[in-house]
């Protein structure tokens, strides 16, 4: 008997291919935003900055059921999407990348933000009055300082998605090949009696859990004398 | 109104409970030291001529260029000022090397074929920490790293923060000796903030004296450390500066002798060469006055003065006594009591001593 079914194999290529996705877009849309909320005196900082992190403390179920009512075809964007001839989220791919995106969101941005904020204003000044304008020195000074914030980011952002159950469910439905991730596979799994294969991929996560973690710790450089 | 190349700044501003007010107008060349007692508004006056605070409102012009101007709205931002900012702390980047920092605003500024990049790296001895990550260097390395990277960028202002205040008495006196060099070769004005009276009689050319975020006095180095109606909190660092030359040195006593306008003067052993031009800081609390020259004094200096003028010192015993030495200002601070036996008076011909003891450094 093969260690993993295709239907199982399935189910980790969607994964992977889900968790890839959402990492790659929440770098490039968290980074502006964890860059404004280290760098703004604005007084949105605070309520922009809890709403980032409201996903870590709200039910995965919850934030799937408002989800599914705001994409559904019944809503007004749902409408929208209709009306410009895209079809509805819910039960989809791309609906499943919208809300793993909104579910992992702190997990990303939160590092970046201490990480950009550990830099502090003095290495940006230096840069500026050594003719780096703002871009420059985001560039240049901003972004190789916080590259292990970039990695921690990029790993729990990833492993993140990967394990997540509720939100998928709610809003993936549970369509083999398109929706079908390896929790709900698990689950799936355990509701028919099938330990064995349960079994199998729970240790797949496992084992990429603590792989991602360990990777994360190696990566980070050692910590340096302070200047 | 602003002189021509210089640096002229109004600003206004509230820090907290400290209102500053600042107008300073700047020659075109030379060090101006930015002096007073720490919360004086020093840094914050450096760092609102760099345009890395934009609290003030008023203008800041340097040479033909407009850098700030809050009624009409115009605010130039600190990359387009061509500034070389020293910061108190290196504040090199910690993601490259010293060579990478030296070559990050010396690229921005387009590589300019005048500036001599190596003689500079050579002048401040970064040479052998080229390869060196910046978090193995000693401070007193960081420091002249960051100098270098600062004059490496071209720029047209040099603005230093207190850039001694964080070494070690070894680091510091070693970092002077190469700022006295860069001095003289200076070819751009410098700015430079400092709550240290030596550094400021060393290399300063102008002063600025600051006090709870206002100007005091300004002027040139000697005639302004020798103003007799400066403020308590500025009574330490009064005293003449001279400049002298090196005319010998006494090797079984380790003196030298400096040849100044107003006579001779020893001072404890230096390393400069004959013929050299060295400054002295005569401190007014380090004179004494005497009406005839003394023969038998341990003070090795005595030099022919006339009385200028006279000024109540911060405390009621005391006064300060302005002398002319041959054109140059020196002051003595003596007891009023002293002042009335001696007979004293505008025009007196006195003899001051200095213990030689008294001019270290």
């Amino acid at each position: 008997m093969p260690l993993l079914s295709p239907q199982d194999l399935q189910a980790l290529w969607l994964t992977l291919r889900l968790a890839a996705t959402v990492t790659a877009l929440l770098l490039l849309l968290g980074t502006p935003l964890a860059w404004w909320m280290a760098r703004t005196r604005s007084r949105w900082q605070r309520p922009v900055a809890t709403v980032v992190a409201l996903p870590l403390v709200l039910p995965p179920t919850v934030l799937g059921f408002y989800l599914l009512l705001l994409l559904g075809p019944h809503s007004v964007l749902g409408r929208l999407m209709a009306a410009l001839g895209l079809s509805a989220l819910p039960f989809t791919f791309a609906g499943l990348v919208v809300a793993s995106m909104l579910y992992s969101l702190p997990f990303v941005v939160q590092p970046l933000h201490n990480a950009f904020e550990s830099i502090g204003v003095r290495p940006l000044e230096a840069a500026a009055c050594l003719r780096a304008g703002p871009l420059d020195r985001f560039l240049s000074v901003a972004l190789p300082q916080a590259m292990p914030g970039f990695v921690t980011s990029a790993v729990l952002g990833f492993a993140h998605t990967v394990g997540e159950f509720g939100v998928v469910l709610m809003i993936g439905g549970n369509i083999p090949g398109r929706t079908r991730v390896l929790s709900l596979r698990i689950y799936d799994h355990v509701e028919a009696g099938q330990y064995h294969e349960a079994h199998m991929l729970s240790l797949c996560l496992l084992v990429f859990s603590f792989s991602a973690l360990l990777a994360m710790s190696l990566l980070r450089p050692r910590r340096r004398r302070h200047d | 109104m602003t002189e021509s190349g210089g640096l002229d700044a109004r600003l206004e501003w509230r820090r907290g409970t400290l209102t500053l007010d600042i107008d300073i107008a700047l020659p075109p060349r030379g060090i101006t030291a930015l002096f007073g007692p720490s919360g004086a508004g020093k840094t914050s006056c450096l760092r609102a001529i760099a345009g890395l605070e934009r609290d003030g409102k008023g203008t800041v012009r340097f040479g033909g260029e407009l850098w700030q101007d809050s009624a009409r709205g115009i605010f130039v931002p600190p990359h387009r000022r061509r500034l070389g900012y020293v910061f108190q702390e290196a504040s090199l980047f910690a993601h490259r090397s010293v060579a990478g920092n030296l070559d990050y605003g010396y690229r921005r500024a387009g590589r300019p074929a005048h500036l001599d990049r190596e003689g500079l790296v050579d002048q401040f001895g970064v040479r052998p920490l080229l390869a060196r990550r910046v978090d193995t260097l000693s401070g007193g390395e960081r420091q002249r790293v960051a100098i270098v990277r600062a004059l490496a960028s071209d720029p047209a202002l040099l603005l230093f923060d207190e850039p001694l205040s964080a070494l070690d008495a070894a680091a510091r006196d070693e970092l002077l000796g190469c700022l006295e060099t860069l001095h003289a070769s200076l070819a751009v004005p410098m700015v430079y903030v400092s709550h240290a009276i030596d550094e400021v009689a060393r290399l300063a050319d102008h002063l600025v004296l600051l006090d709870a975020g206002r100007v005091v006095a300004q002027g040139p180095l000697q005639a302004t450390l020798t103003r007799l109606d400066l403020p308590p909190a500025l009574s330490g660092a009064v005293g003449a500066v001279l400049e002298g030359i090196v005319v010998g040195h006494d090797a079984d006593d380790h003196l030298t002798e400096l040849a100044f306008a107003g006579g001779t003067l020893f001072v404890p052993r230096r390393g400069d060469a004959v013929g050299r031009t060295l400054r002295c800081r005569i401190s007014a609390r380090d004179v004494v006055l005497t009406r005839e020259r003394q023969h038998a004094s341990s003070a090795l200096n005595q030099i022919r003065a006339r009385v200028v003028a006279m000024a109540a010192a911060e405390h009621p015993s005391q006064c300060l006594v302005r002398l002319d030495a041959g054109g140059c200002a020196l002051l003595a601070r003596i007891t009023r009591r002293s002042w009335q036996a001696l007979e004293l008076a505008p025009g007196s011909e006195v003899w001051a001593q200095v213990k030689a003891v008294a001019l270290a450094g």
